[in-house]
């Protein structure tokens, strides 16, 4: 088995404003098993940070525990990284956050790591609207620990070892909707085409930004009875329309005349372009969003694409009015302005 | 696009790069892994049944495969074919027990004319296979040009000589010192056949003022070369003039350095970079002190009182026309004098054929050359063949072997009365490399070391000696680490769309980015919707049968490392890698 990837690369790789080619984004050779849906999700954030020319000395890739926490070895090799205890992925998140909000924060879990052990805490998290990219690679069992059926899996949905599961399944996304996410979306391993930009743009947003990705395990989950096998999720996908993040300048082309253009600026100048059929979901408007999920369950549909969009919440920085500057750019005096400042404080509050 | 037909053995044959290129088709992957197995007399045995001359093309060939390689596409150099050739050659151990078993006579008769590689080529071919063969070479040994035109410090005598004498040794009758004077004498024997591999012996001469003055100091340079080889020549004058920018043109100047040459300089018509001569024998020139003259077109010879006193040149300079085609203008300088004892004119060579009657079957057509099918290499009268230079017109080493192998298939079909024009199919097979658990026969690893640099002698003590061979070769461990650059070619990644899944980890884990999963279209609208652009049209776009999304999958060939990490990555083996072996049929 390999272990290394050469190094030699296309010698016609395009290069990014930053002088980078992809491979500057790219980690070490994946230790997953072959044909993980994860690779291509892994594969979707180098490309996105490519695509975006981010600095990746300014990114903190953040996990949990589990086979889509393994995961952040494998990709922006550059980067700043925190393997945490399981499911404590958003605390850490968290206290990172709170001391370099200036870094951009990818951060990677399962649906083990985040419906079942992390649940606690992903629900704060979401609640506090930290300023990070969340992905949660869901696939319907914890595949560390040999496949058993995890709090995503669809009731009737059977895994290789053929026993129907038996419970509800929890739907990430309208979890994080309710709970006041600005960023919810759903994609799939198998369609970069979608996945990419809906990374890229969740990296953009301004606060707390979910993507749950179904991303099949092809050791334990990809049996023909199983509902995020890839075969199921391809004939069973359902996309609310297409989005493309552009830079504010450039130029908005329709390609079919008879879908509707939506443009959402975003806090940072540049724009979304949400393409999508008329009379089909609103993105901006929570009811809508929630109805639609409930008729795709109806129908047996995954629905996929950008799911909620709100632009205007405040991130967490924002609601506890923090310092604009990153702690570690302040100097001692700044951090400890001594027992004078200290005395007039405790002195205002008497 | 259609799926590509992977059982057309043209298909991955194209795909190895190198061994596609070799006008013989030697399977240079094959034996380069053998050469880092240390396995030398096998890699040297793949060599010989390719292209019969592995110890002397591992010196002096051409090498079309390196310009090819694969891995001047994604490094800087391409692996050093050539000189792995030499290093099986060299550490090879006694390798005579390997040679094919000569069969009992069959009654059939064949007389070749000309001891070059293409005649002996042929009889490689036809004495195993019982054929009784008449060898006609106006020298007083085998080895044609391979002998009369490279120098011994390129290429030493006893590595020619084994090799030649592997050949001669299958019982083939020489008839050295003879020249053929008539064609039709020859075809009024016996013969069942008869094959021309008599090269193109005349070297073109340059008819200026002062030429027939100075007849005494101004040479045709293969024939100088020729006069060398034999030990006719020792000596040439302090200052000397090499005409032509050739391989021969080369030759001419570094001998000439070792004759007692001191002032050696090469003057070309053209630009330097219009040079016909290989890079490395260029270099090789250069290393050896010897100026190159560009953009001197020669006027005339200048003699004094009956003596060559040196030349002069017209400079110019190149334009080029929207085809690409050069004229060289006059820059309407005055003309510039260049001092010489001696010139050597190695300005290209001609076929000649005084001794081919011209009522005796065999049509002429274009500048007076035989007419030669191009598949069969037979001429117009059924019995005569022509290869190497002899067919059409100067070529190389290599190209005279591939003709060789070619015409003794031929020769042989004619004379058991099959149609010859029905060509043999090549050898193939296509077999897996799979191990075990992502375990494969081969070395899969992908070495990032730059290419190796042969050692030389040193300048002084090479110039000292005519018949020292300049060039070491590389030593077994250099030997191996060069042989650990290729990148294996001929393992094929070989996919089946029945088994994917399309689930994108061959696309993610691929280095070069070079397999897609994209909806179908005609080829070149669908190079320019690729991952990345297939721009390099010599290679060939790899695509599926339909896939359950209704997509292909399409995989540009170009830059492909075969590394197996695909098939390594792929869940259902719907990659494999298979290595593709492809043998041209020979006769013997």
């Amino acid at each position: 088995m390999s272990y290394l990837k050469s190094s030699f690369r296309h010698p016609e790789s395009p290069k990014n404003d930053l002088g980078y080619t992809e491979a500057v984004y790219e980690g070490a050779l994946s230790t997953l098993c072959a044909g993980c849906g994860h690779d291509s999700v892994s594969a979707s954030i180098i490309n996105a940070c490519f695509e975006l020319s981010l600095e990746p000395h300014r990114i903190a890739k953040m996990s949990g525990i589990g086979c889509s926490s393994k995961t952040p070895a494998y990709f922006l090799k550059g980067s700043h990284g925190f393997n945490t205890v399981h499911g404590r992925m958003p605390s850490v998140t968290t206290g990172a956050n709170l001391a370099n909000r200036d870094l951009t924060y990818i951060a990677v879990s399962g649906d083990g790591d985040t419906a079942s052990i992390g649940m606690g805490q992903f629900m704060h998290l979401v609640r506090r609207n930290l300023n990070m990219v969340y992905i949660c690679m869901n696939n319907g069992v914890y595949g560390l620990t040999k496949g058993q059926d995890s709090a995503t899996a669809d009731i009737g949905s059977a895994s290789k070892k053929g026993l129907p599961n038996m419970y509800k399944p929890m739907d990430l996304c309208e979890l994080s909707i309710s709970l006041g996410s600005g960023y919810v979306a759903r994609s799939f391993s198998g369609d970069k085409d979608q996945l990419v930009p809906l990374i890229k743009g969740a990296i953009k947003h301004n606060g707390f930004a979910f993507i749950d990705v179904v991303s099949p395990c092809v050791t334990f989950n990809n049996t023909s009875a199983s509902t995020k096998g890839y075969e199921w999720v391809r004939d069973h996908k359902e996309a609310t329309g297409t989005v493309d993040l552009v830079p504010k300048e450039q130029e908005i082309i329709v390609r079919e005349p008879n879908q509707i253009l939506e443009t959402i600026e975003l806090h940072d100048g540049s724009v979304l372009h949400l393409r999508r059929q008329p009379n089909s979901l609103d993105i901006q408007s929570r009811e809508s969003v929630l109805k639609s999920l409930e008729d795709a369950k109806q129908k047996e549909q995954v629905l996929t694409g950008l799911l909620y969009l709100n632009t205007k919440q405040k991130n967490t920085h924002e609601i506890i009015n923090t310092s604009d500057k990153p702690l570690n750019s302040m100097t001692k005096d700044d951090l400890c302005p001594g027992s004078e400042i200290l005395e007039a404080i405790n002195e205002s509050l008497r | 696009m259609k799926p590509t037909n992977i059982k057309d053995p043209e298909f991955f044959h194209k795909v190895v790069d190198c061994q596609y290129a070799c006008p013989a088709h030697t399977p240079v992957p094959e034996y380069i892994r053998l050469i880092a197995a240390g396995r030398y007399d096998d890699a040297y045995m793949v060599n010989w049944e390719s292209n019969v001359f592995p110890g002397i093309l591992g010196r002096v060939c051409d090498r079309p495969c390196e310009p090819a390689c694969r891995r001047g596409r994604v490094e800087e150099e391409p692996v050093a074919i050539c000189r792995l050739k030499r290093v099986a050659a060299d550490n090879k151990s006694d390798i005579t027990d390997r040679l094919p078993k000569i069969m009992a006579k069959n009654g059939k008769k064949v007389a070749m004319i000309g001891a070059g590689p293409a005649s002996l080529t042929v009889a490689r071919g036809l004495a195993p296979l019982g054929y009784e063969i008449d060898l006609f070479d106006e020298q007083e040994v085998g080895g044609g040009f391979m002998r009369s035109q490279i120098p011994s410090f390129r290429l030493p005598e006893s590595v020619l000589s084994e090799e030649v004498n592997y050949v001669l040794d299958m019982g083939i009758t020489t008839h050295f010192k003879h020249y053929v004077e008539s064609l039709k004498a020859l075809l009024e024997k016996d013969y069942d056949a008869i094959f021309v591999g008599s090269g193109a012996p005349n070297g073109r001469d340059l008819k200026l003022p002062g030429r027939d003055e100075g007849v005494e100091d101004i040479h045709i340079g293969i024939n100088w070369l020729e006069s060398v080889a034999f030990d006719h020549t020792e000596s040439i004058g302090k200052n000397v003039i090499v005409l032509g920018g050739g391989n021969t043109a080369m030759d001419c100047c570094r001998t000439s350095r070792r004759l007692g040459g001191v002032n050696v300089k090469v003057v070309v018509r053209s630009p330097k970079a219009d040079m016909k001569a290989s890079p490395w024998e260029i270099d090789d020139a250069v290393g050896e002190d010897i100026p190159i003259y560009e953009n001197h077109t020669p006027l005339e010879f200048v003699i004094e009182n009956g003596k060559l006193k040196g030349m002069k040149f017209d400079k110019v300079r190149a334009e080029y026309d929207e085809n690409g085609k050069r004229s060289l203008i006059s820059t309407g300088e005055e003309p510039v004098f260049m001092e010489a004892d001696q010139v050597l004119i190695a300005i290209g060579q001609d076929n000649a054929y005084p001794w081919i009657e011209r009522d005796i079957g065999i049509d002429f057509g274009k500048w007076d050359m035989p007419v030669v099918d191009e598949s069969t290499f037979q001429s117009t009268n059924e019995k005569v063949f022509f290869g190497g230079d002899a067919a059409f017109g100067p070529s190389n080493i290599i190209t005279a072997v591939a003709h060789g192998h070619k015409a003794a298939v031929s020769i042989h079909k004619f004379c058991i009365g099959e149609d010859i024009t029905e060509r043999p199919a090549p050898g193939v097979t296509l077999l897996s490399q799979k191990m075990g658990f992502h375990e494969w026969t081969y070395d899969n690893h992908i070495d990032h070391e730059l290419r190796n640099i042969v050692p030389h002698v040193d300048k002084e003590t090479a110039l000292k000696n005519l018949k020292l061979e300049v060039e070491k070769g590389f030593d077994q461990e250099i030997g191996y680490e060069e042989a650990m650059r290729c990148l294996n070619c001929d393992v094929q990644t070989v996919f089946s769309d029945d088994l994917c899944i399309e689930c994108d980890a061959c696309i993610d884990v691929c280095p070069t980015k070079c397999i897609n999963f994209i909806d179908n279209g005609e080829e070149d609208e669908l190079r320019t919707r690729l991952m990345l652009p297939a721009n390099n049209k010599e290679q060939d776009l790899y695509v599926s049968g339909d896939l359950p999304t209704t997509r292909v999958m399409v995989k540009d060939e170009n830059v492909c490392l075969h590394c197996g990490l695909c098939a390594e990555r792929c869940p259902t083996a719907a990659w494999d890698m298979q290595k593709f072996s492809y043998s041209t049929t020979k006769a013997g």
